[in-house]
């Protein structure tokens, strides 16, 4: 199956580097890599295999905050997904794709200001969706942000 | 330096639904620089999704976009669906095929029609306007709609399409071509539209790939991708029908691919209806256990992409939605540079974000007087077509 060869491929040339790869189904892969491999993987799956970005997400997790990053493989009708898990909670960092391909530029500022994370390298971090008086660290796409109470009173 | 002005346009964007602002940098006619700042109407619906039921996220993402309100619902059931599995019946994949095409044509009529009024061509916007209207009549005999069509589910769809409703969405189609038939003559083959259009707002095939444009905005770059056809869905890998491609990138090349896929959207739904089985709509999945899912589809605008992540309960822990014009946006860097002010309205336009028609904007020079409103954007592009009209003699 395509898939097979792409992960086979993937295996092949990151080997150690990559924590454990889930084959969950002939369409999804999903592959756990070290934070610090991220942009030679990115730029081995978007310019050597011909992936297309889909988008990244971030997710808080208990380990940690994860940003998943999604690759389609348009030949091979297969999303590849490459997770990144940020341990220490209190300063995610991770170093920018922004350099490997622009789609990546207003995915990387929105998870700045909804998780906190910073990505090294990129320079235009400013905010994206919140607005420009958003208090700092407060990130409210973490588990513990409490959405403020709507006063009744004031409508 | 020269002298440079600030274009401040917004926060309510004159052509776009999403309130947004717009900053253009001018040196005189030309745009020299650009930025867009977004969020002033950002509502939260990942967030609000993951206090949601999953019946109730399909729900919520149904109101992201009054237009792609059937592209949404499918795209996250599909990812749900993709957590353990979920088999769709049969019918239920022709009636997402049929609602999703359906879907394209109204959407793609209305921006046809949007785009004629920013050029000046209110035939063409009075025409769009109305000859989609077929389209909406048909989805309200369908599923009790014009628009939130609330047709779909995780394993399958709500309701089922009558067999009384095949022979009325038959007429109404032919019906609605005769007038697409009309009027892409119109639009293809008139001289004025060719210079106004042609060669305006270029987007590269790289620059395409690398910012990971999506739909029509890529496909009229020469980026032959859709999801359709790349990670089949629905039952598209059983019908015929094309991937509509043009090389140019530039706004014809847009136009061109937007009223071509509309007869591919048309021959989808004939074979569609005739060849439906019958059978269950629901497969009436009870329990989603943990996991990870992702589910794509080809919205009228590219790539709707959906990631849902289950810890075993009734509801998300994480629910990330990515909508093609987000992809879509940031190439205005590379195709509203270097143009003209009266060609950025259409440029702004060609990759169809959501428009709304909200009168905020203004020009300012450094003395903080208004130099433009809104309208007048639209009657500087408006202006430029009658000069052309008025060079080759078209009345």
């Amino acid at each position: 199956m395509a898939i097979d060869g792409l992960i086979k491929k993937i295996h092949d040339r990151f080997g150690d580097r990559i924590l454990k790869t889930e084959r969950k189904s002939a369409k999804r892969v999903y592959i756990d890599i070290y934070p610090k491999d991220i942009v030679d993987i990115a730029g081995y799956l978007f310019k050597d295999l011909g992936c297309r970005f889909n988008i990244a997400s971030g997710v808080d997790d208990f380990n940690g905050i994860e940003i998943l990053y999604h690759f389609a493989h348009d030949a091979h009708a297969v999303v590849i997904t490459v997770r990144a898990i940020l341990k220490d909670k209190d300063n995610p960092r991770i170093e920018t794709i922004t350099g490997v391909m622009k789609a990546a530029w207003w995915i990387e500022r929105e998870i700045h200001e909804l998780f906190g994370v910073e990505f090294d390298g990129n320079a235009d971090l400013r905010p994206l969706l919140l607005p420009d008086d958003w208090p700092k660290g407060v990130y409210p796409m973490r588990k513990n942000f409490v959405v403020p109470k709507r006063d009744s009173r004031k409508g | 330096m020269k002298n440079r002005a600030t274009i401040p346009i917004g926060p309510y964007h004159p052509l776009q639904e999403e309130p947004e602002f717009w900053k253009l940098i001018v040196e005189g006619e030309k745009v020299v620089d650009v930025d867009v700042r977004i969020g002033y109407n950002h509502r939260g619906i990942e967030k609000i999704s993951e206090a949601k039921t999953f019946d109730q996220s399909i729900f919520i993402v149904e109101r992201i976009c009054g237009i792609c309100s059937s592209s949404h619902p499918i795209a996250c059931a599909q990812a749900i669906e993709d957590i353990c599995g979920i088999e769709v019946p049969e019918r239920a994949l022709y009636i997402r095929t049929i609602t999703q095409e359906l879907e394209r044509l109204h959407s793609h009529m209305l921006w046809l029609g949007l785009a004629g009024h920013f050029l000046g061509y209110n035939t063409v916007f009075m025409w769009g306007w109305k000859y989609r209207e077929p389209i909406c009549d048909i989805m309200e005999t369908v599923t009790g709609n014009r628009q939130n069509y609330a047709m779909h589910k995780v394993g399958g769809v709500r309701r089922d399409i009558e067999r009384e409703h095949v022979s009325y969405i038959l007429t109404r189609l032919d019906e609605f071509l005769k007038q697409l038939d009309m009027l892409k003559g119109a639009v293809l083959d008139d001289p004025v539209l060719h210079a106004r259009l042609k060669g305006v707002g270029i987007l590269t095939k790289e620059a395409a790939i690398d910012y990971s444009a999506l739909g029509p905005t890529a496909r009229a770059s020469g980026v032959d991708i859709d999801v359709r056809r790349d990670h089949p869905y629905g039952v598209y890998d059983r019908l015929k029908w094309n991937v509509i491609t043009q090389n140019e990138g530039d706004v014809f090349a847009k136009a061109v691919v937007r009223i071509l896929e509309m007869y591919e959207s048309a021959r989808i739904v004939r074979q569609c209806l005739d060849t439906m089985p019958d059978g269950p709509i629901d497969s009436k999945p009870k329990d989603i256990p943990p996991g990870e899912g992702i589910g794509v589809i080809e919205a009228p605008r590219g790539e709707c992409f959906h990631y849902v992540k289950c810890d075993g309960t009734n509801s998300p822990v994480r629910h990330k939605i990515r909508a093609p014009t987000y992809m879509n946006f940031p190439t205005f860097r590379e195709t509203v540079i270097g143009e003209t002010v009266s060609d950025a309205t259409i440029i702004m336009a060609a990759i169809d974000p959501c428009y709304c028609c909200t009168e905020r904007m203004i020009v300012v020079d450094s003395s903080h007087k208004e130099l433009f409103k809104a309208q007048d954007l639209i009657r500087l592009s408006q202006e430029k077509t009658q000069r052309i009209r008025e060079k080759l003699g078209v009345k």
